[in-house]
C-alpha cells in the first residue's frame, strides 16, 4: 500500500493561505475550543489561588516532609521539561534533516515547548520556601559579596532553564515572524493591522531576508540537539551527583533526555490530535503524521524501558544492599509500589500497542496512549523523587510523603496554565506553519516532494 | 531615487527573470516571495555568510567569559565544600555551555533582525496593494536603478504586473 500524500493534491499557496489565516483572523472560535478555554481557564485560576496560598503560608501546605524534602514540585519540573524537550527536537532535527512531515506539527510543537517550560521553570521558584530571593542564583555584583556556589546543581538548573526559555522563546518567534507579516497583509479591521503590523516588525519576505533568516534558523537548529541533552542531563545531575541510592546513576543524564523524548512525542501527538479535530484540519495533519509520531514514541519509550531494566540490573549487580534494598523491597513491594507497577504498565506494556500500524493510525487509539504515556512518565518522575529518598540509610530517619489537596490542585492548574496559553496562541498565530508549508507545495509542484 | 517592481505567477518565471535582469547589469536587485528559495538568492547576487561566524564569535565570547567569572568569583568569594579546590573546573562546564549556546542563539537571532533592518514598519512597496500576495502566492522582482525607464521596460516584458515606487 502506497502512503498516503502529507498534503492535498490541490493544495494551492492561495488556498493554504486563506485557510490558515482565516482560521486566526475570520473564522469565529469553535464551540470546543470555548469549552476548552473555559476548562482551562478555570485551572488556571486554582493554580493561582493555590500559589496565592503558597506564598501567604509557605510550602508547609505541600505534603513535603525531611526525607521527601522535594515532592511534587520537582517531579512537576521534571515532567514539564520533558514536554518542552520534544517539541525542540522536532523543530529542530527534523529541520536538519529535511524531514517533509515535520512542516505540519513543528507550531504546535514550538508553542508546546514554550509552554511547557512557562510551567517547568514556575516550579523551582514555588518550591524555594522564600521565592521573592530567586536571584540570589544570578551572579551579578552586590551589596552582600555573596556569589552563587558554581558546585551546585541548583545554581546548574537556574543556568540551564534560563538558557532554555530564552532559545525555546527567539526559536518561536523566529518561526512565527514570518507567518504573522501574512496576517498583517490580510488582516482587515484597524487593531488587527496594527497589532500583526508591529509583531511583524516590517518583515516583507525579500530574498535577503530569507537568506538571512534561513542561515540564522540553521544556527539555532544545530544549537537545538546540545541544548535538549544539556537541560535534561542538568536536572538529572541534580540526582545523579548525590549519594542517595535511586539517584546515584551514570546512566540518568541519557535515561532522562530519553524519557523526556517519549513524553514530548506523547504530547504533540495529543494537541495534535485535539486540534485537528477541533479545527477540522485532517487534510493537513494527516494519518501519516500520527503514524510517524507514534513511531518516535515507540522507539523513545522502548529507551526508557531499556533505562529501567538497566537501573534494576545495575542495583543488583552492584551488590549494594542498600541499592537492592530500594528495588526489590521498596519500589517493588513497598508503600509507593502501585506507583511503579502503574508506570511500568504504561510505560513499557501498553507501549507495545505501538507496534502495530493499526494503533498508530487509529487517531483514538494514539490519544489514549498519548494520555497514559504522560501518565507514565509523571509516574516514573514520581517514583525517582519519592521512593530514593523516603528511605535511604538510617530506617529511623524513614517517612512517607502523601502529596496534599494542595499538591494536587498546583499540579492539575499549571496543566490548566499550560492549555490556557496553548489555546490562546493558536487563535493568534497561524496553528500550521505558513511558510513551511509553502516550501512542501512548491517542493512538491517541482516534482521531488 | 526611484525603484520599479513587478508580479511573477510562477516562481520559475521570477528566478529567470532575476538571472536575465543581474545578468543585464541591473543592480540593487531584490525578490519577495512568500518562502525561502535559495536559486532566488543567488540569481540577484546575494550571499549570506557573516550569521554563523558572528554566532560561533558570540559563543565562544559568552563561553570565554562564563568560565572567567566562576573561576574569579569562586577565588573572591573562598567557599571549600567538600575539600574541593577553588578552581574546580569540571563543575563550571555547566554554565559555560549553557551560556555559550545561550550567546550564539542570541547573536544569530539579533544580527538576523540586523542584517534585514528590522524592525523597519514601512517601505514603499507596502503603497502598492497588489504587494500583498508577497505573504501568500505572489512573486516579485524589483529593481532599483537609476535608468527606470529601462527597468519598467524590462519589467514590463516580463512580469504580469509592474508598479513603480515612490523613493
Amino acid at each position: 500500500m502506497a502512503d498516503p500524500p502529507l498534503i492535498p493534491a490541490n493544495l494551492t499557496h492561495a488556498g493554504l493561505t486563506q485557510r490558515l489565516a482565516g482560521l486566526v483572523i475570520e473564522d469565529r472560535s469553535p464551540r470546543s475550543w470555548l469549552m476548552a478555554l473555559a476548562i482551562a481557564t478555570v485551572l488556571t485560576l486554582i493554580f493561582l489561588a493555590s500559589v496565592w496560598v503558597l506564598f501567604s503560608a509557605g510550602v508547609g501546605i505541600y505534603g513535603l516532609n525531611v526525607p521527601v524534602a522535594w515532592g511534587f514540585p520537582i517531579v512537576n519540573t521534571i515532567w514539564w521539561i520533558g514536554i518542552a524537550h520534544a517539541g525542540t527536537l522536532i523543530s529542530a532535527v527534523l529541520l536538519l534533516t529535511r524531514q517533509d512531515w515535520r512542516a505540519s506539527i513543528n507550531r504546535f510543537a514550538e508553542a508546546m515547548a514554550m509552554f511547557a517550560i512557562v510551567c517547568a521553570g514556575l516550579y523551582p521558584i514555588i518550591h524555594l520556601g522564600r521565592p521573592e530571593f530567586f536571584y540570589y542564583l544570578l551572579p551579578y555584583p552586590n551589596t552582600m559579596d555573596l556569589w552563587p556556589q558554581w558546585r551546585s546543581p541548583l545554581v546548574w538548573d537556574f543556568f540551564a532553564i534560563g538558557t532554555y526559555v530564552v532559545f525555546t522563546a527567539s526559536f518561536l518567534y523566529m518561526s512565527v515572524l514570518p507567518d504573522l507579516a501574512s496576517l498583517r497583509d490580510r488582516a482587515r479591521s484597524r487593531a488587527g493591522q496594527l497589532f500583526y503590523g508591529v509583531l511583524a516588525l516590517g518583515w516583507r519576505n525579500s530574498a535577503k531576508h530569507w537568506a538571512r533568516y534561513e542561515r540564522a534558523t540553521g544556527v539555532l537548529a544545530a544549537a537545538a540537539a546540545p541544548v535538549v541533552v544539556l537541560v535534561t542531563g542538568i536536572i538529572s545531575l541534580d540526582l545523579a551527583i548525590s549519594v542517595v541510592p535511586g539517584f546515584h546513576f551514570t546512566i540518568f543524564p541519557p535515561y532522562f533526555v530519553a524519557g523526556a523524548l517519549f513524553s514530548g512525542f506523547s504530547t504533540v501527538a495529543l494537541l495534535a490530535i485535539v486540534f485537528r479535530a477541533m479545527f477540522g484540519l485532517h487534510d493537513l495533519v494527516t494519518t501519516r503524521h500520527l503514524d510517524y509520531l507514534g513511531r518516535m514514541m515507540l522507539l523513545f519509550g522502548l529507551i526508557v524501558a531499556y533505562a529501567y531494566t538497566q537501573e534494576i540490573f545495575v542495583a543488583w549487580y552492584s551488590g549494594d544492599p542498600y541499592y537492592r534494598y530500594l528495588y526489590f523491597d521498596n519500589r517493588m513491594t513497598g508503600p509507593y509500589a502501585p506507583f511503579w507497577w502503574a508506570m511500568i504498565f504504561c510505560n513499557v506494556v501498553l507501549l507495545q500497542l505501538l507496534w502495530s500500524r493499526r494503533v498508530r493510525t487509529s487517531a483514538p487509539a494514539l490519544l489514549l496512549l498519548a494520555i497514559t504515556s504522560n501518565i507514565g512518565m509523571w509516574l516514573e518522575r514520581f517514583q525517582i523523587v519519592f521512593t530514593s529518598t523516603y528511605a535511604d540509610f538510617v530506617p529511623s530517619a524513614f517517612d512517607t510523603n502523601w502529596p496534599t489537596a494542595w499538591d494536587w490542585a498546583t499540579y492539575l492548574g499549571s496543566i490548566g496554565l499550560f492549555a490556557l496559553l496553548l489555546l490562546l496562541f493558536i487563535r493568534v498565530a497561524p496553528m500550521i506553519s505558513l511558510h513551511d508549508m509553502r516550501a512542501l507545495i512548491h517542493k512538491r509542484s517541482s516534482g521531488d516532494g | 531615487m526611484a525603484s520599479v517592481i513587478g508580479r511573477f505567477d510562477h516562481p520559475a518565471a521570477l528566478i529567470a527573470a532575476a538571472r536575465e535582469a543581474h545578468a543585464q547589469g541591473y543592480r540593487g536587485l531584490d525578490a519577495y516571495t512568500p518562502f525561502p528559495l535559495e536559486e532566488l538568492t543567488e540569481a540577484i547576487g546575494f550571499h549570506e555568510r557573516r550569521i554563523p561566524v558572528i554566532a560561533l564569535i558570540a559563543g565562544i565570547v559568552g563561553a570565554g567569559f562564563t568560565f572567567w567569572l566562576q573561576w574569579y568569583s569562586a577565588h573572591l568569594y573562598p567557599f571549600v565544600v567538600g575539600g574541593k579546590p577553588l578552581g574546580s573546573w569540571p563543575a563550571f562546564m555547566l554554565a559555560t555551555v549553557a551560556v555559550c549556546i545561550l550567546a550564539a542563539v542570541l547573536a544569530a537571532f539579533v544580527a538576523m533582525l540586523a542584517g534585514n533592518r528590522l524592525p523597519q514598519p514601512y517601505h514603499p512597496a507596502f503603497d502598492w496593494p497588489a504587494f500583498d500576495r508577497a505573504s501568500s502566492d505572489g512573486f516579485f522582482l524589483l529593481i532599483d536603478d537609476p535608468e527606470i525607464g529601462d527597468a519598467r521596460a524590462f519589467l514590463e516584458a516580463r512580469a504580469r504586473e509592474v508598479q513603480e515606487l515612490p523613493p
